[in-house]
């Protein structure tokens, strides 16, 4: 059976269908589930994708982290799955708080729509397994709220526990660390602001992002056959 | 009883806050000098029915720590005014950041 990822869409979620393009360009499946779903029996990964999820109302991902799909996620992510979350869906994750921390609003005080080259730190998460550590990617970004945040303590873990797998070459947001992508202690949830899924194609601008949506699919349990 | 509760969602020391800065920044143009120290907040205001006072702050800090504040960025008060007492007796506030 074909590898099949969920891809989970709210309310001003606008970026759902780019990765959907973007996991069957590379020979898997995938389908839209929707805030209201509760279950994601069949799925082998889980992607949120990015937009503004309720509108960013309150702060962003703070309503959508209520959502009937966000307890399946949840436990999806606590049996060992596959989950990212691009952009919008790095903060519903923070405020899910399946990964530590939050995302502020940029140190520049600018929406940033741009391209960011992203260095690989760590090849040991869901995203980037297969990538290769100091691989540098270039993935465009779009956010305000982009500018991650935490304790002290959460920081020094994050390092300690080689749990900062992107990180910004030129930061673009004021983000501690340079971080542009984190992962949780499984391994096997991770969030990032850029949008690798808009860097899957050189049609686009750069394919630099597929060698992390095959990251995710090769946890998924993909065998893959490019389909173009 | 009921509570008309209001709370003030405003952002921690060193989190970004473009809003108060873009202000400030405007001000010397406006012609008000000696402002400085601007920051916007969020001030979120309902109605809480519960048995008594307690009960309705238990509830309101609950609903401000999972939902309406996020601590990790901001810091949060919660005050609460009875309504049929509103006039006679003050209002109760408690900080909850």
């Amino acid at each position: 059976m074909a590898t099949k990822v969920a891809v989970v869409s709210f309310p001003g979620t606008n970026c759902e269908m780019d990765v959907v393009e973007s996991i069957r360009f590379l020979g898997a499946d995938a389908e839209v589930v929707f805030h209201d779903h509760s279950v994601l029996d069949g799925f082998d990964a889980v992607v949120i994708a990015g937009g503004f999820a309720h509108g960013d109302y309150l702060r962003p991902g703070a309503i959508a982290r209520f959502s009937p799909i966000m307890a399946a996620v949840s436990n999806f992510a606590a049996d060992g799955g596959p989950v990212v979350g691009i952009c919008n869906g790095f903060q519903v994750l923070t405020e899910a708080q399946l990964l530590p921390g939050a995302l502020q609003k940029n140190a520049g005080l600018k929406f940033r729509c741009e391209w960011a080259e992203l260095r690989v730190d760590s090849t040991d998460s869901v995203l980037t397994s297969q990538a290769h550590a100091g691989q540098v990617l270039r993935i465009p970004i779009n956010h305000f709220e982009g500018n991650y945040t935490c304790s002290p303590e959460t920081l020094a873990q994050l390092q300690d526990q080689d749990r900062i797998v992107l990180r910004y070459v030129q930061n673009p947001n004021g983000s501690i660390d340079d971080i542009a992508g984190i992962c949780n202690e499984g391994r096997n949830v991770v969030g990032l602001m850029p949008h690798p899924e808009r860097a899957s194609n050189e049609l686009l601008g750069s394919a630099d992002g597929a060698v992390l949506m095959r990251s995710i699919l090769s946890a998924a349990g993909a065998s893959l056959t490019p389909s173009h | 009883m009921i509570f008309d509760v209001t709370v003030e969602v405003s952002l921690r020391p060193g989190i970004a806050d473009p809003q108060g800065a873009t202000i400030e920044r405007a001000l010397p143009a406006l012609g008000f000098g000696g402002v400085s120290g601007v920051s916007v907040g969020k001030s979120i205001r309902f109605q809480v029915e519960a048995v008594d006072r307690p009960t309705a702050a238990t509830l309101v800090d609950d609903l401000c720590h999972r939902f309406l504040s996020n601590p990790v960025i901001e810091d949060s008060t919660v005050t609460l005014v009875e309504r049929d007492a509103a006039t006679s007796s003050g209002a109760v506030s408690a900080g909850v950041g």
